[in-house]
């Protein structure tokens, strides 16, 4: 059933050729990309001399050093604080068979079908009043809560499946409970935890909608929104605006290529978890 | 008489040991009621309202807003392009990561690597590969040079210039970035199909196709599940990619739902009619995902 015939080395050559075609986009990034503006051939035909001026006129005109830097702040945070509250909150919500707790976990699970759109108006008028506008914490404080539902799911899930024997002998030997959680059943979450750390750190990396809000106009933006602004400043100039795409594309591919394995797993975990 | 203190002590820790203290979930609680549940429900209340986001003085105005969305041909255009586009990416997407998932899942030798770069756009940012494709897609692109180079002139367009290609351009993109996301769940489900089965069948004279309608579809029902709600949902919400490829335009031709909502708060000012859209928008995710939900989980047991 396996042997490598005629009909699989066809496959194989379509498989390549649906790979090129995925591929193609890139290619053309990165051939505008390292282009002096002067070259106004085929965006398709491969750069005769190639440069790097677009980067570094890219790199100081967009700011993108300090969004780069606001966006690696606020989704660390967002995610440590994330995954922390929300493995917390998981331990009684998928122990305790009281009815407080099956009826908090219903209503955090309500949370994942309520669209972000419909918050995030009203939270934006109350992140105005409280001053928070403009400033990356503001961010942080909406990730951290905005990621619960998802990640409490996660967790209630995985921990569902797991007997509570462990935390019960912790317990008897005189743990406390909180030690009983770090020591006992932390660790033993370890793998939804990974599939958690990869869905969020994704989904706050890439998130545009809410800084657009929440930092449009500061000087204090994330690496989508500079992005953005970019583009609108440089509309015509597009071998610049390459230059900064590809400047914020390539630390994220690094580490998929780095980490392909455990992310993939993570996106394909959810399923599982 | 070591033995009795113990013998006391025993039920108050069965006690202990069934309750972890609920105020472990007080930290997770008091965030998700600030950031999602009373924002919503304050939105919920502000759709009934003419409030302008600014002015402490606003009236309550009934069912104005939503009655004002039926006369308001950009809002009902919104509303149909939003289900459109979720519509076409839930099927396109999902088909053609299916398809995609069976070809790695064979026994070609460059499986592991096509997987690894099929799925590299879907971690790629939604806005930077908005911005990519809006390029592409212009008169001058890359897609116009490719069709002009391999002899296609006649199909050279405007693709997001042209009000009736742009709704379609935007669905080719989101296709392109997230069809290895619907591989990968796909995959996870055909590898927890057992070899044995599907050779317990071929022994049995099923042919290929048969083979994967009656033995592989049924298992994969889970991942059907996950994938549709996941496309279909992420569809409805849609905001990121239109903002950057057409920004709703032209004209009106691909606004949806969160580019109107969008507009109506922060350059019209009208957050209350801003507010009832969004509501529109949670009540078409709520029978969504009810539905599907429903649908699926019959099939689910129908099958396994």
């Amino acid at each position: 059933m396996n042997r490598y015939g005629r009909r699989t080395l066809a496959l194989e050559l379509a498989m390549i050729a649906g790979a090129l075609f995925v591929a193609f986009p890139v290619y053309v990034l990165v051939n505008l990309a390292v282009r002096p503006t002067a070259d106004t051939s085929s965006p398709i035909s491969p750069t005769t001399s190639p440069t790097l001026d677009n980067f570094t006129q890219a790199w100081q005109q967009g700011a993108l050093g300090g969004a780069l830097a606001n966006s690696v702040l606020v989704t660390v945070c967002s995610v440590v604080i994330v995954l922390a509250v929300s493995s917390l909150a998981a331990y009684p919500l998928a122990r305790v068979t009281a009815h407080w707790a099956r009826g908090t976990y219903l209503l955090v699970l309500l949370g994942l079908a309520l669209p972000f759109q419909l918050a995030s108006l009203p939270l934006y008028q109350t992140m105005r009043d409280m001053g928070l506008l403009g400033s990356p914490w503001a961010l942080v404080l909406f990730y951290s809560g905005l990621q619960v539902p998802f990640t409490v799911f996660l967790y209630v899930g995985f921990l569902r499946a797991l007997p509570p024997d462990f935390e019960d002998a912790a317990l008897i030997d005189g743990c406390t409970p909180l030690q009983g959680f770090r020591y006992v059943v932390l660790p033993m979450l370890k793998p939804v935890t990974a599939t958690a750390l990869v869905l969020n750190t994704v989904a706050v990396w890439n998130d545009f909608f809410t800084p657009l809000l929440y930092l449009s106009g500061s000087a204090q933006q994330t690496l989508p929104v500079a992005i953005a602004g970019f583009v609108g400043q440089y509309v015509t100039d597009w071998n610049l605006i390459f230059a900064a795409l590809v400047i914020s594309v390539l630390p994220v591919l690094l580490l998929y290529f780095l980490l392909q394995r455990s992310i993939i797993n993570g996106f394909a975990g959810g399923l599982k978890g | 008489m070591s033995r009795s203190p113990h013998a006391k002590r025993l039920p108050r820790i069965r006690q202990a040991r069934t309750t972890p203290p609920w105020w472990f979930a007080l930290p997770a609680l008091l965030l998700f009621a600030f950031v999602v549940l009373v924002p919503s429900a304050r939105g919920v209340y502000y759709a009934f309202t003419d409030w302008d986001g600014l002015d402490p003085h606003f009236s309550f105005v009934g069912l104005d807003n939503f009655s004002d969305m039926l006369r308001d041909a950009d809002a009902t255009q919104a509303i149909w392009h939003t289900l459109l586009i979720a519509v076409s990416i839930t099927v396109i997407q999902n088909a053609v990561g299916l398809v995609l998932a069976l070809g790695v899942n064979s026994a070609i030798k460059s499986r592991n690597m096509l997987r690894v770069f099929l799925f590299a756009p879907a971690v790629i940012t939604p806005i930077v590969t908005a911005y990519l494709w809006r390029n592409l897609l212009g008169p001058d692109g890359a897609v116009n040079s490719l069709l002009g180079a391999i002899g296609l002139n006649g199909w050279e367009q405007d693709w997001l210039g042209d009000p009736d290609l742009a709704l379609w351009a935007i669905v080719g993109v989101i296709v392109w970035q997230f069809a290895g996301y619907s591989m990968v769940i796909f995959l996870a489900g055909l590898q927890s199909v057992p070899r044995e089965v599907h050779e317990a069948a071929a022994i049995d004279g099923a042919g290929p196709v048969r083979r994967f309608w009656s033995v592989t579809r049924p298992l994969l029902a889970p991942a059907f599940t996950i994938n549709l709600m996941l496309s279909i949902i992420g569809g409805i919400k849609l905001f990121d990619q239109v903002y950057a490829l057409t920004g709703g335009g032209p004209g009106h031709a691909t606004d949806t739902l969160s580019t109107l909502i969008y507009k109506d708060a922060f350059t019209l000012g009208e957050f209350g009619y801003s507010i009832a859209l969004a509501v529109v928008l949670t009540i078409i995710v709520a029978v969504a995902s009810t539905g599907q939900y429903l649908m699926l989980s019959r099939n689910e047991r129908a099958t396994s």
